[in-house]
């Protein structure tokens, strides 16, 4: 085989059933004799349950069964969560095992948030179920909210938890106290800057659902769910909810309709519908509605951060130090309370080298929905943060942005580099893509564009923002350090026919990354085969091997090399065997593009597919070599990976109504080398958008009695096709040297600077104005007000 | 004592139901009778009672265009359309477009080449709504009608794409409009 197939844009396999409308996703399975559960949700933000009544609605049609938390006392642990920030004191409700519990699956004695769970109705049909729900009678007693992490942690205060005072989950840092105070104090420069990253929604276009079945002669449930970490939900539902054996449980996750870190979590319907399963002798559903997943489903971002950077005069920044009030909602979601603190904290510096820098977080509970991961998590609360103050820095001092960008990146030849905070960032000239990005935008012609803008009575800004983004969690000891209680390797299985077709099985599941097509191109590569003979099964726990799930960019990064090191084992066993019957010594054969071969014997060469039926008869093998190709292998990678890269927004923002159009758009990554460039640019695109959302219009706002007011997609605006332009884009790849495909996180990369790089962008075209900082999202009211703010205290003050 | 809350089904209660007593539907050429009640949508008697699963449903509200079906060749909303209002009329899915042989209606290849989709939960809508929209524009403008990537922006934000799938999807659209009159 000649050409490439590692790195060739190959059109997704799965696209064409996809276009079909053919590909089942977890609502469209329907197993016979379903029964369906609906959720009575908290209407109340924060309030005691004096009683549940539920005698006229067991008495509604089709009602088969109603539970409340009472009701699954001594049946279900409490959901746990998994991720406790390491290295600090750290307060969580209890859950059996001794690990921090993440609340119970329905309400008991107390709601915490408007939308949680406090009974479940399982009835013959969907409606009947939503009806008899609306029939239930609780009896709250209405106790005051708390909404913000300000409001928590004051005295006073209404108290979540009682194992929590204060509603302060912990108080973590990291990075120099003391030289960051010191770096402060004598700098010549220092410029303060007050944001806060407001409440998003994922909103995947899938809602969530689940589907429990339960086999009473085999005594085995099975899960179809929107999840995107089935084996690690299996561990945790069946050792920590259900208390079940492991064995006990099959989980499987059926096509998903986008997650975007929403559905690595565990939710109450998963143990419900095994649970009630088991109870009724029926297969159970339960589909969310867009409502329910609003009001449910993790959200993301929300953090009031009081930050200062200082430097010299001559653009040399010192000393970076940040406080942040995180506000992780009710309960700490299954690794909410990681998400706030360590990859938003340790992230902070971003592609800058700072001498001293500190963070600290305030990571406290208020009666909002759990908080959980948005997509680029963490990583790209951190990237704002310090690209809007570099930004301010830059204009105190009075020096081009990019400028100061340059001054302070990290150079090539500093790599393998210690960000100072915890991350060794691993590979990447950061400079090069800044000045790749400033080329493409045509920066230096800035002040033209700016000009000819205005005489259409636009205000033209530019706006740059590099990150560095923590990618490919893992590995396992590492996280163990960050308190995250897993494994973070990955696995994969390699089956050869005896007719030379393949089936690789992943331990990672997809949520529309195409990994059946590019999963498939790492084999077709290292084995020489056609690409449409490798199978790619996944996410089906009894048939894949183990693993720990898609999160943090870590499917292709993590996953990837486990294929690459089976395909290896696989080709060397053939090799082996090749030398045997060729009667040379194994160092005379090699593998190559498809064949095993002597190299000058023309002789001595046989095919992939010889070699497979070889094998898979094993009449004629080395001695103690086992017959047939089957071969699993697990991968635990070196370290994180780092993507990296440089982002330029342009926008136009209109002089009379503070309406912003995102006019250009432009971005380079280094996402290392890339297995399938169109599955990457996908990513790259979609992860832009998601950020020009949040900059743009995303945000999840809450009345003082905790509704959320943005319940639906009228309310919570999400983008559509009108609101962005086609993307200019670009590529570097560097290597990572911690994974041997020596790939790096692509899936939310870039998402990491978009909402920096648009509202830098928008505060460019607003200088003259006097404006320094707007919060997100800047909608035409929100910039119009700063634009009229600004000019009435500057008039007030002439 | 408070108010029930509503659930997250919203439908109307139980009580002002008819008894069920089934509708005949027209769906992709064929005639079904169903046992569904004046409250059951377009969406719901498909997904639920025909097993025609093609169709999504992303907020059941008008509010994403997952749900997006063609009634008399017209792109409606089906989780806002009614089945007891259109026994008469001839409703097409993703289904009833796509070819049985295993190929691809046009504007599905046009999706498949440019790449324009990502998960796949809102691409049945996107196909639905490109497909009705070239057809508006062929009846409004004439066959060599053609449309800036602006206006077919416009024209397809009724459809959500949560994975941004859109820079390739207005791509696609212009590729099939653009193949259309057999020009390709
Ligand atoms: S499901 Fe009909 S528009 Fe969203
Ligand atoms: S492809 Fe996922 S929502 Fe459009």
């Amino acid at each position: 085989m000649s050409e490439r197939v590692f790195g060739a844009g190959l059109k997704p396999r799965e696209d064409p059933a996809l276009l079909r409308g053919e590909r089942q996703y977890t609502a469209d399975i329907a197993l016979p004799g379903t029964v369906h559960m609906e959720f009575l949700r908290s209407e109340h933000g924060h309030a005691t349950i004096r009683g549940i009544d539920v005698t006229e609605a067991q008495a509604m049609p089709g009602v088969l069964r109603i539970v409340t938390g009472a009701d699954l006392e001594g049946h279900l642990m409490p959901l746990p969560c998994i991720w406790v920030p390491g290295g600090v004191e750290s307060h969580f409700p209890p859950h059996p095992y001794g690990l921090p519990g993440a609340g119970t699956a329905l309400a008991t004695g107390r709601v915490r948030f408007i939308g949680e769970p406090v009974a479940a109705v399982v009835a013959e049909t969907r409606a009947q179920a939503a009806d008899a729900a609306r029939a239930i009678r609780v009896d709250y007693e209405v106790l005051p909210a708390v909404i913000t992490p300000e409001q928590a942690l004051a005295d006073g205060a209404p108290q979540l938890h009682d194992a929590v005072p204060g509603n302060l989950n912990a108080r973590w840092t990291c990075g120099d106290a003391d030289g960051t105070e010191a770096a402060l104090a004598e700098a010549e420069v220092v410029v303060k800057l007050d944001l806060h990253n407001r409440r998003t929604i994922n909103s995947p276009l899938e809602p969530r659902a689940a589907v429990g079945d339960y086999d009473p002669l085999t005594g085995e449930y099975t899960l179809y769910a929107t999840t995107q970490s089935p084996h690690n939900h299996r561990f945790l539902l069946s050792a920590l909810v259900l208390g079940i054996p492991f064995n006990k449980l099959r989980v499987v996750a059926p096509e998903i309709g986008g997650s975007f870190g929403t559905k690595g979590y565990l939710y109450p319907d998963m143990p419900l519908v095994l649970f009630l399963a088991k109870e009724l002798g029926r297969p159970v559903k339960w589909q969310d509605s867009r409502e329910g997943l609003m009001c449910s489903t993790v959200q993301g971002r929300d953090h009031r951060q009081y930050a200062s950077i200082a430097g010299t005069r001559d653009g040399k920044i010192t000393a970076l130090k940040c406080t942040s009030y995180a506000n992780l909602g009710a309960y700490p979601s299954t690794i909410g309370p990681g998400v706030a603190t360590a990859l938003m904290g340790r992230s902070i510096t971003g592609t800058y080298d700072i001498e001293h820098a500190f963070c600290e977080v305030f990571a406290t509970f208020t009666n909002t929905v759990p908080l959980g991961a948005q997509r680029g998590s963490g990583r790209a609360e951190a990237t704002f943060l310090i690209e809007r103050l570099v930004d301010r820095f830059a204009a105190t001092i009075g020096m081009d942005p990019a400028e100061v960008r340059r001054r302070n990146m990290v150079r090539p030849e500093q790599q393998p580099f210690d960000n100072r905070m915890g991350w060794l960032y691993d590979s990447g000239d950061y400079g090069a893509a800044l000045e790749r990005a400033l080329e493409m935008a045509g920066y230096a012609d800035r002040e033209a564009a700016k000009r000819a803008a205005r005489a259409r009575g636009k205000l033209l800004g530019v706006g740059i923002s590099t990150f560095v983004a923590v990618c490919g969690v893992g590995p396992s000891p590492r996280i163990a350090k960050e308190g995250m209680l897993g494994g973070s390797w990955e696995s994969a299985n390699i089956r050869v026919h005896p007719t030379g077709e393949v089936t690789l099985t992943i331990g990672v599941t997809g949520t529309g990354q195409s990994h059946e097509t590019t999963f498939a191109q790492i084999v077709a590569q290292e084995f020489g085969v056609a690409v449409d003979s490798v199978q790619v099964l996944h996410s089906d726990t009894t048939k894949a091997p183990y693993g720990q799930g898609t999160y943090g960019s870590r499917s292709y990064s993590v996953g990837g090399p486990a294929v690459q090191i089976a395909a290896r084992q696989v080709t060397d066993k053939m090799r082996l065997a090749a030398a045997h019957m060729f009667g040379v010594d194994d160092s005379a054969v090699v593998f190559r593009d498809g064949s095993v071969l002597v190299e000058g014997d023309p002789e001595k060469t046989k095919t992939f597919q010889d070699m497979a039926m070889a094998l898979w008869y094993g009449w004629d093998l080395p001695p103690g070599m086992e017959p047939a190709i089957d071969v699993t292998t697990t991968f635990d990678p070196a370290d994180f990976n780092y993507p990296y890269g440089a982002h330029i927004a342009v926008v136009e923002v209109d002089e009379v109504t503070g309406d912003v159009e995102l006019v250009r758009y432009i971005a380079v990554n280094d996402v290392g080398p890339v297995g399938n460039p169109l599955v990457v640019d996908g990513q790259i695109e979609g992860s832009i958008v998601h950020g020009v959302g949040q900059a743009l219009m995303e945000v999840a706002q809450y009345d003082q009695t905790g509704a959320l007011l943005t319940a639906n997609l009228d309310r919570y605006a999400i983008p559509r096709a009108a609101d962005v332009p086609f993307f200019e884009l670009d590529r570097m790849e560097t290597p990572t040297p911690h994974n041997p495909l020596g790939a790096k996180g692509a899936g939310e990369a870039a998402t990491v600077p978009t909402a920096a790089a648009v509202t830098n962008a928008v505060c460019d075209a607003l200088a003259e104005f006097g404006v320094q900082h707007i919060d997100m999202p800047l909608t035409a009211e929100t910039v119009w007000r700063a634009m009229n703010a600004a000019t009435t205290s500057r008039s007030e003050a002439q | 004592m408070t108010d029930p809350i509503p659930t997250s089904v919203d439908q109307k209660p139980v009580a002002t139901q008819r008894p069920p007593s089934g509708m005949s539907l027209h769906f992709n050429g064929v005639r079904h009778m169903i046992p569904v009640d004046a409250r059951t949508t377009v969406l719901d008697a498909l997904r639920e009672h025909l097993q025609l699963t093609g169709t999504k449903k992303g907020c059941d509200h008008g509010q994403c265009g997952a749900c997006t079906v063609h009634i008399n060749g017209r792109r409606v909303l089906a989780c806002l359309s009614l089945a007891v209002a259109h026994t008469d009329d001839d409703i097409r899915t993703i289904e009833g477009v796509t070819p049985s042989d295993g190929a691809l209606h046009p504007v599905q290849e046009a999706f498949l080449a440019c790449d324009a989709l990502q998960c796949g939960f809102c691409t049945p809508g996107q196909i639905m709504s490109a497909i009705a929209l070239l057809d508006e524009i062929k009846t409004e403008q004439g066959p060599a009608a053609r449309l800036s990537s602006d206006e077919i922006r416009e024209r397809m934000s009724g459809n959500i794409c949560r994975c941004g799938a859109y820079p390739n999807i207005v791509a696609a659209v212009t590729r099939a409009m653009a193949g259309q009159d057999g020009a390709r």
